[in-house]
């Protein structure tokens, strides 16, 4: 499996990135940790005459936390999410998700904006972003702007990034309560049959917020705002649960693959949800 | 003699012979990164090959372009099948009787098949100049399912359309290329038909792939100016390869020399000829220039050799009380696109009718059915001798059936069942002949350490607990035991393109008193450069360390047919052994006339000839050594060298008793293995060590077959599980513990019995894992869910038998 | 073809300038171009790890990176690991306890072990079992590549109490 040739450049900070972006149109591609790029190049599935490597761009890296704001620079690789104390300590989430992504190797290149920005409905980060409210911000020729995860997602491959943007950074606001991503996938390295990011918040006995988000379900993450709404003020009991898993099932559609039939991925992900919401629920 | 003369058991210690866990002479290189694996090898001007392969599983090739990739710099050629044809060369004949195409002619039969194959400076080049090949196709129908073919008007195979007979007999279709039958047809039905019970069910073995981690691949390198020809490649048949390439190329088989390096892993994908190697051969014969081709990951799964893909249905009949007593199996094989299955020349279905088990049948039936599709060609033993993996999932799974029919436990079923060890050697009702075996010992102990009973217990307990809705898993205990049949084979019927399956070893012994040793066989990862230096040890008394053992290159090893079959130890092993002896009864001469006695007065002992009742008086065998190239020895040549071919009486029989006990989670489809336990009977230990990494690695393929590995395709033929992404190979996270556990019957006509052992847990291991699912919903109905037993799959039984409702 | 660039590598130490096409991967760069042939080409596609190399830190996957992506970067293979005088303790302990057969998947298997023990000294086996998860093997089951990598924490771990 040999790539088509192509123009390397790597450029320093990110003026000359979007330089070149612009100058090459749509001959060019941006490359961060390469893990889903590269094995299309190989398979010449994508043809990239100019590539883009952003590891040199300092810009892009780094794990901010200030106060309740959390802000990841694009270039922060799965790895460092794992590895960052502080971080785990305010968004234990994000490791528990990453810690089922792929495999050490490719967590040590991949990256969280490449995971949100080459929308692979496969992906797992882009439910939890949505999960977790986060915005994404972009910055192009006309400057820079920021578009919330749950606005991101058009279609397979398709986002609200123009072709001359790069995702710079990714924000949110540390979440409170109980939090769960749940993932079923046929072995390591695999993108989930199913899987949802959950996060409940406790007041007294009853369910003061929820949030509830999908991966590998549609050709989009699913963030789910019914079945969110089904759980709050309830005591997330077995009942609560149940229709709150019926309100998400509502919001997928997923498709046949390697992996198994449709009614199959649905009840495989009715099971994922109420696990993720009782193990949430649990840690409220 | 005095206080230096170690005592017995060192000296036997020292020798690191049989039955100690030696560490491995292999491992120094290639813990160090010193492998040398055929993509290491560089020679200078190596051009590289590749090819242009069919998108399409059934079409007309109306027209191949090839100027576009002929005018990008850096091509040196590009091959079709009128390149091949004024050669002879643009099909080749199959290890199974059939012939195959090297590059398509005139249409494709499988996607991913060869069809153009571009020689160029370097890989990259050659990556670029298959895209530029222009084919033009005419789609035709596909046929995937081997019912539907043996019923299509269309034939898939154009060129025998018109012969009524193969290499195997009649063919009743186009599309059909043999019934092999074995076992009284008649008395088998009679006995069924008017039986207490029967038990009938079609039982499925999905087509899988051995897929080593190593691809295959060669280097050829004609030298045009001494006429020689190198083929360096990843080949579990060295010499066979070189008398192939004899035939085929016309060059004269002293002028091909054939080198298999280190391997990296075979498991059957790399004994057959693959048009790689003969592309690679005429590029190099035409360019003068060596030529390296080695498949990517995509052509080696969907291209070379495949492995199962029978449909076998079966009936079972035995008395009230549970006595079985007749056994019908009738097969549909799907063999893809040409019958390239690596069966021994007389056995177009393998070994398969070993299927009467470890049990005492009297009366059975076998009837195969090889059948063409539009699927890759193969059919090879993946981790098992021919077909035997088949034929003990389908005992396996007809004896679960029948204790389901007959409302009887399963191992006690299997109990009553058994070969009793008074009747060894056991005629089985297909034709064997049994060595030697313990059946009831092994499954007894194999029961009392998963402590059975106990788990029976707790298995109704979690049932129980099911129905009352505090769980939804569901436990199964998986039985299996096996009996393989190892160790092809004797020579009277057993041949692969008329080559008998005899072995080889030839020992040279130093002046100094080490030893080389060559065999005709080829390690893989099995570590026979320990393991036969270990038997070689014990029979001549020179220490494992001090021996080298050699295999691979056929300018150098005796001729042998390869490693393959769990038939190095019964076959090579053999010949070592009796090679050894061949070195003990000359140094003997030596040692008596060093002692100035008689022949018939001196002993073997450990390490050393001694005076019988004066084991003072001795000469060790480094003396020996010594004395046979420094001294005139009257009567007695010079030099201490011997080479013995082996051609074995019969094969081995190794077997086990294998448990798996696993949690079913309805609702997922996931299944967690809670233990893996697995007894293994391979006669005499060589190596304990090796013998349990072997059952490891084996049981992990095992697993993976059963649980979720498999080639897929479409309607359209196309293969869906192409990479290691859809293409299930267990990490170490999926991978179960596994406790072993063995017996000792030795092989009672093996010169030091041993039995084989390297593919015992694959066939034993699928079913155990299988058989775990099926008991797992047995309690709500479940007779027979085909693998592999995946989520999904898993999910869907549960879901038929109303579990979700 | 496009333009051959320059890169520069430190593999085991030693600088290396190299002339290569951008699309030339590092995995065919360290074997071809270097004749560093430890490394392995087992799957293409970042599933098996047999091309595991270390990398300013990291164990990467050497089929999945670009050797101009690597450039001014810091290499580690197998053959950067011990001498034949002087073994590292992860291939002693593959040796001792046969956590190799065919010895394909090997190189990058104690490779990427090295990486995990320098994270995680003291590993249970569920981490071994996890973190080993990225390297494949056909021949082993792992049970004994799990046993040797937790054989040699130990052994590093003992070593380094002995020295101070």
């Amino acid at each position: 499996m040999i790539p088509a040739a192509f123009e390397y450049h790597r450029p320093g900070d990110l003026s000359s990135a979007l330089a070149l972006l612009q100058e090459h149109g749509d001959d060019a591609r941006v490359i961060a940790g390469g893990h889903s790029l590269i094995p299309m190049m190989k398979l010449r599935m994508a043809e990239v005459p100019h590539l883009i490597d952003l590891q040199a761009i300092d810009a892009l890296r780094g794990i901010t936390i200030e106060g309740p704001r959390v802000t990841l620079g694009a270039m922060v690789t799965q790895h460092e999410v794992i590895a960052s104390d502080a971080l785990m300590a305010v968004a234990p989430i994000l490791g528990e998700a990453a810690l089922q992504i792929a495999d050490p190797q490719v967590r040590y290149m991949g990256t969280i904006g490449g995971n949100l920005a080459n929308g692979d409905p496969g992906n797992d980060m882009p439910g939890l972003m949505q999960c977790l409210d986060a915005s994404f911000h972009l910055e192009g020729p006309e400057g820079a702007r920021s578009v919330m995860a749950r606005e991101f997602y058009e279609s397979a491959y398709m986002t609200a990034r123009a072709d001359d943007e790069i995702l710079t950074a990714i924000s949110f606001t540390a979440p409170r309560g109980g939090y769960a991503y749940e993932k079923q996938k046929r072995k390591i390295g695999d993108y989930a049959t199913a899987a949802a990011a959950v996060m409940l918040t406790r007041e007294g006995s009853t369910c003061a917020a929820a949030s509830i988000a999908m991966t590998n379900l549609s050709d989009v993450p699913v963030w789910s705002a019914a079945a969110g709404a089904v759980l709050v003020g309830t005591d997330v009991g077995k009942d609560a649960v149940k229709a709150a898993v019926a309100a998400a099932l509502a919001d997928i559609d997923p498709t046949e693959d390697n992996r198994g039939p449709v009614a199959f991925k649905r009840h495989v992900a009715a099971t994922i949800i109420a696990r993720a919401i009782t193990r949430a629920w649990g840690r409220a | 003699m005095n206080d230096l003369t170690p005592d017995r058991d060192d000296r036997v210690a020292k020798l690191k012979g049989l039955g100690c866990s030696r560490k491995r002479v292999e491992d120094a290189r290639f813990t160090q990164g010193k492998g040398n694996y055929v993509d290491d090898i560089k020679m200078p001007d190596m051009l590289h090959g590749d090819f242009v392969r069919s998108p399409y599983a059934h079409a007309r090739v109306v027209s191949i372009d090839a100027s576009a990739a002929l005018a990008l710099d850096g091509v040196v050629a590009v091959l079709t099948a009128k390149d091949l044809e004024p050669l002879g060369l643009h099909w080749m004949p199959t290890l199974a009787g059939d012939k195959q195409m090297v590059l398509a002619d005139g249409k494709v039969l499988f996607q991913g098949q060869e069809v153009a194959y571009v020689v160029a400076r370097n890989r990259y080049v050659a990556a670029d100049a298959v895209e530029l090949v222009e084919v033009e196709y005419e789609e035709l129908e596909v046929l995937v399912d081997p019912f539907k073919a043996l019923q299509s008007d269309v034939t898939l195979r154009e060129d025998i359309a018109g012969e009524t007979s193969g290499a195997h007999g009649e063919r009743r279709h186009p599309n059909h290329i043999f019934l092999w039958e074995e076992g009284d047809k008649a008395a088998t039905e009679q006995v069924i038909d008017s039986a207490d019970v029967v038990a009938e069910e079609m039982i499925y073995y999905h087509r899988t792939h051995p897929c080593p981690l190593e691809t295959c691949g060669c280097v050829a390198s004609m030298d045009k100016v001494n006429g020689k020809l190198t083929l360096y490649g990843t080949f579990q048949a060295p010499h066979v390869v070189r008398t192939v390439a004899s035939l085929l190329s016309g060059i004269e088989e002293h002028n091909i020399r054939v080198v298999s390096p280190d391997i990296g892993g075979g498991f059957g994908n790399k004994v057959g000829v693959y048009p790689g190697y003969v592309c690679s051969i005429v590029a190099s014969i035409v360019t003068g220039k060596p030529v390296k081709w080695v498949e990517d990951r995509m052509d080696n799964l969907m291209a070379t050799a495949f492995a199962r893909d029978y449909w076998m249905k079966g009936r079972i009949s035995a008395t009230k009380d549970g006595k079985i007593t007749a056994l019908e199996a009738k097969v549909t094989a799907d063999h893809g696109a040409f019958d390239a299955c690596a069966d021994p020349t007389k056995f177009p279905a393998g070994f398969f009718h070993i299927c009467t088990g470890s049990y005492d049948i009297p009366v059975a039936y076998v009837g195969v059915d090889g059948v063409y599709t539009n699927k890759a060609p193969g059919g090879v033993a993946y981790r098992c001798s021919f077909r035997v993996t088949e034929a003990a999932y389908f005992i396996e799974r007809m004896i679960e059936v029948l204790a389901i029919e007959l409302g009887m436990d399963a191992a006690e079923l299997r109990r009553i069942n058994f070969i009793r060890e008074d009747q060894f050697p056991y005629q089985s009702a297909l034709g064997w002949e049994y060595d030697s075996g313990d059946y009831h010992t092994a499954w007894d102990k194999a029961l009392a350490a998963v402590g059975y009973d106990g788990l029976r217990a707790e298995q109704a307990e979690q049932l129980a607990a099911f129905k009352r809705g505090e769980t939804r898993k569901l436990m199964g205990i998986g039985l299996s035991f096996f009996t393989e049949i190892v160790g092809a084979g004797p020579v009277k019927n057993c041949d692969i393109l008329g080559m008998g399956m005899f072995d080889s070893c030839e020992i040279r012994i130093h002046p100094t008193g080490s030893a080389i040793a060559r065999l005709g066989t080829i390690s893989q990862g099995q570590g026979h450069a320990t393991t036969f230096a270990q038997i070689l040890a014990s029979e001549i008394g020179i220490p494992a360390d001090s021996i080298t053992i050699e295999e691979g290159d056929t300018d150098t090893a005796p001729y042998g047919l390869g490693t393959y079959g769990s038939r190095s130890t019964p076959v090579a092993g053999a010949a070592t052994a009796l090679a050894g002896r061949k070195i003990r009864a000359k140094a003997q001469m030596i040692a008596a006339y060093l002692l100035e006695v008689h022949d018939n007065d001196v002993e073997f002992d450990v390490d050393r000839f001694v005076v019988k009742g004066a084991p003072e008086r001795f000469k060790t065998m480094a003396e020996i050594a010594y004395a046979a190239y420094h001294q005139a020895i009257p009567g007695v040549e010079p030099g201490l060298e011997a080479v013995s071919y082996y051609d074995p009486p019969n094969m081995t029989y190794p077997f086990g008793a294998y448990i798996c006990v696993m949690d079913v989670d309805v609702d997922t489809g996931e299944a967690h293995i809670r233990q893996v336990y697995a007894l293994d009977d391979c006669g005499t230990r060589i190596n304990p060590m090796v013998i349990e990494g072997q059952v490891h690695g084996g049981l992990t393929e095992a697993y993976a077959i059963a649980m979720a590995q498999e080639m897929a395709y479409d309607d359209m033929g196309n293969c869906k599980t192409a990479t290691l992404m859809d293409f299930f190979l267990p990490t170490t996270w999926e991978t179960p513990h596994y406790t072993t556990d063995h017996t000792e019957t030795p092989s009672p006509h093996h010169p030091i019995g041993a039995k084989g052992v390297g593919e015992s847990p694959n066939v034993g291991g699928v079913p155990a894992f299988s058989n775990a699912v099926h008991d797992a919903l047995r309690p709500f109905g479940l007779r027979q869910l085909h693998m592999p037993h995946d989520h999904w799959r898993i999910w869907k039984a549960a879901n038929d038998l109303g579990l979700h409702d | 073809m496009s333009k051959k660039i320059q890169i520069a590598l430190t593999v085991n130490g030693e600088a290396h300038d190299i002339l290569a096409e951008p699309r030339e991967l590092l995995i065919y760069v360290l074997r071809e171009r270097l004749n560093i042939t430890g490394p392995h080409v087992g799957c293409e596609t970042s599933h098996c790890g047999a091309c595991t190399v270390t990398l300013n830190g990291k164990s990467v996957k050497s089929c999945t990176m670009f050797a101009t992506q690597a450039d001014g970067a810091e290499i580690t293979t197998i053959e950067g690991l011990g001498s034949p005088d002087s073994l590292h303790a992860l291939q002693e302990a593959f040796r001792e306890h046969h956590g190799l057969q065919c010895g394909f998947c090997t190189p990058g298997m104690i490779t990427r072990a090295v990486r995990l023990l320098e994270e995680n000294p003291n590993p249970t086996e569920e981490d071994v079992r996890f973190g080993m998860a990225g390297n494949l093997c056909r021949c082993t089951g792992y049970q004994n590549i799990v046993k040797s990598v937790l054989a040699a924490a130990s052994d590093i771990n003992t070593a380094k109490e002995a020295a101070q």
